[in-house]
């Protein structure tokens, strides 16, 4: 169907495409910045050049960073925060979703209200935190990955999408003698990969990134994830990005604003190798259409 | 009522009647394993949603850790008191608020003008393209955000403050001034969250009928006209929806992002209710103290969201339950 726009019709397309573009650029120019300011050699930083692509590029850097201790260490917390924390949030979501999926569960409705209620209101970071020290988690990692376990949301999406599974599957299993653990493990799941997918990438993103409930129960600072390590040393410019023993002695040390930058790129990498994945499932609209259930 | 005749083969095989209750424990033998499997679910809300929720009496005692919930003494509303007649509680109202406010006015709108123009994109390939990048943001995490704010903003150094440098010779101490605090914080949602806040407004637009766009054309209608009686109603309740959420987390303010934006410099604009629990309690282990501010914080919200349903019904909207 071809309609004849108008000259002004014409021009707003022009504009829009042009504000939209500009707006994306916006979104993305300051890692470009960042990344390129990572490999910044000495000699450009003291000229102070605003540049976007270096000519000369250093990875002395990235050399000085991983041969420090805290910041490797940082990176394996956050790498076994994420990990293990995912699965635990996983198995505890899909198995609650998938009892609750169940329409014809006695006490049913009353679970369902009781989740949604803890969505308006809590006790608040004060008795959590009180909670957390009584349970003898404080400077564990475990109190990084239980108290937020299961999220309400995210549970009862999933449940939604598992009362979207046809029916007639779980029914013939059962018939054959399949216990309910049975189908969850064997048709349910299996059944269900894209979902885990999704919702496995949110709550891993949601590991890496965090770093409030870390400053809240962990003390030990050989127990903080990155990103605690991060504020650290960008905010406070405390802590020194100083273990060099570990350096060729020869070896100078890069300027503290290209380190500074580099570490930023090594707490954001990660989550843009991900995206990908994470961006095909929702825009697909496994999101959007159970929202909307 | 069983059969007497059985002069033919009935298939009348009756089982004894039973009593609701004993079906209900039937039902739920049969369904055993769904109660076990709930176990992790179940366990984890009790003691982690519910827990605390408990935990908020002590906002009417006088806490001590090593006393602890039982032993400690009741004083009422002492803290509730002590907090409403505080010099510092209209601060921090007039800082919740303003924030609140800026929020609404400049980041609220952002996302729906956004979906509002992608909306109107005609080639998909763009649309996609453009999607993408804008929805990356919100992934990243809120220190990294704040982090990049540092490293271009700093006076040593400083990409923008070099740049204004050059031009004027002088250097500006954004992250350190009061009058900078709110329009970074509101620069730093907007460009985090703007993309992705699309999302439930694109979802709401793809559902509109084409058809009704193809009539209105037919009808002589120009883009405008379309704009105003297809595309704005059709997310008019989508708007009203996130607006009534709005309202219930008006007291509320990025915790994380604001604490992270704090300094001693620019504390007189930022500190809000959720820092000031923060630091009462944790850093000045002020624990009754500060739950009692959260919990005032708490009621609120639920209020304000209550009364915000109530209006989007009584206006004629489904409201958000």
């Amino acid at each position: 169907m071809s309609i004849k726009k108008s000259v002004g019709e014409r021009v707003f397309d022009v504009f829009n495409y042009l504000f939209l573009t500009l707006f994306a650029l916006c979104t993305f120019l300051p890692f470009v910045y960042v990344v390129a300011a990572s490999f910044a050699t000495e000699a450009q930083v003291s000229t102070g050049e605003l540049f976007l692509i270096p000519d000369e590029f250093s990875l002395d850097a990235y050399r000085y960073i991983f041969a420090n201790n805290s910041i490797l260490r940082a990176l394996s917390v956050s790498v076994y925060v994420t990990v293990v924390g995912t699965i635990v949030n996983l198995l505890f979501t899909t198995t609650f979703a998938y009892s609750l999926s169940r329409r014809d569960l006695i006490g049913r409705e009353i679970i369902l209200n009781g989740i949604i209620f803890t969505m308006m209101f809590s006790g608040g970071m004060i008795p959590t935190y009180i909670l957390v020290k009584n349970l003898g988690l404080l400077n564990s990692l475990w109190s990084l990955i239980l108290p937020g376990a299961i999220s309400a949301f995210n549970l009862i999406v999933v449940k939604n999408f598992f009362q979207e599974l046809p029916g007639e599957l779980m029914e013939s299993a059962r018939i054959d003698g399949c216990s309910d653990l049975g189908v969850f493990f064997k048709i349910v799941l299996p059944l269900s990969l894209p979902v885990l997918a999704t919702f496995g990438l949110f709550y891993a993103v949601g590991h890496w990134n965090a770093y409030f409930s870390a400053l809240l129960y962990i003390n030990d600072s050989t127990k903080w994830p990155l990103q605690v390590l991060l504020r650290q040393l960008i905010m406070l410019s405390q802590g020194s990005i100083g273990d060099e023993s570990q350096l060729d002695p020869t070896f100078v040390k890069p300027p503290e604003q290209t380190v500074k930058m580099a570490i930023i790129v090594v707490g954001t990498v990660p989550i843009l190798m991900v995206y990908p994945f994470l961006q095909k499932h929702f825009t697909k609209g496994v999101l959007v259409g159970a929202l909307k259930g | 009522m069983s059969s007497n005749s059985s002069s033919q083969l009935t298939l009348n095989v009756q089982k004894p009647a039973k009593s609701p209750r004993a079906r209900a424990w039937a039902k739920i033998k049969k369904d055993k394993w769904l109660y076990i499997l709930m176990i992790p679910g179940i366990l984890y809300f009790l003691i982690f949603a519910y827990g605390p929720m408990w935990g908020v009496l002590i906002a009417f005692q006088e806490y001590s850790p090593f006393l602890g919930m039982a032993k400690s003494e009741w004083v009422g509303f002492l803290h509730f008191k002590n907090f409403f007649t505080d010099p510092d509680f209209m601060k921090l109202l007039i800082n919740t608020l303003t924030l609140s406010l800026y929020n609404l006015l400049f980041y609220f709108p952002a996302p729906i003008i956004l979906a509002l123009l992608l909306n109107e994109v005609r080639h998909s390939g763009f649309k996609r393209v453009i999607q993408t990048f804008i929805y990356i943001p919100h992934f990243i995490s809120i220190v990294i955000v704040v982090s990049i704010t540092y490293v271009f903003l700093t006076t040593e150094g400083g990409v923008i403050n070099d740049l204004v440098f050059k031009l004027t010779g002088e250097r500006i101490n954004f992250l350190g001034s009061p009058q900078w605090f709110r329009p970074l914080y509101l620069l730093q949602i907007i460009w985090k969250e703007t993309g992705w806040g699309t999302i439930i407004f694109l979802a709401a637009l793809a559902g509109v009928d084409v058809s009704l766009y193809e009539a209105a054309i037919v009808d002589g209608a120009n883009r405008w006209q379309q704009l105003w009686h297809i595309t704005l109603p059709a997310i008019k309740s989508t708007i009203i929806t996130m607006l009534i959420l709005r309202m219930g987390s008006v007291l509320n303010s990025g915790f994380e992002h604001i604490f992270l934006m704090t300094n001693s410099l620019n504390r007189s604009v930022a500190e809000v209710f959720d820092t000031y629990v923060y630091n009462m309690g944790i850093t000045q282990g002020s624990f009754s103290y500060s739950t009692a501010v959260g919990l005032f914080k708490s009621l609120v919200g639920i209020t304000l969201i209550q009364l915000a349903n109530f209006l989007a019904k009584k206006a004629g909207e489904t409201g958000l339950y």
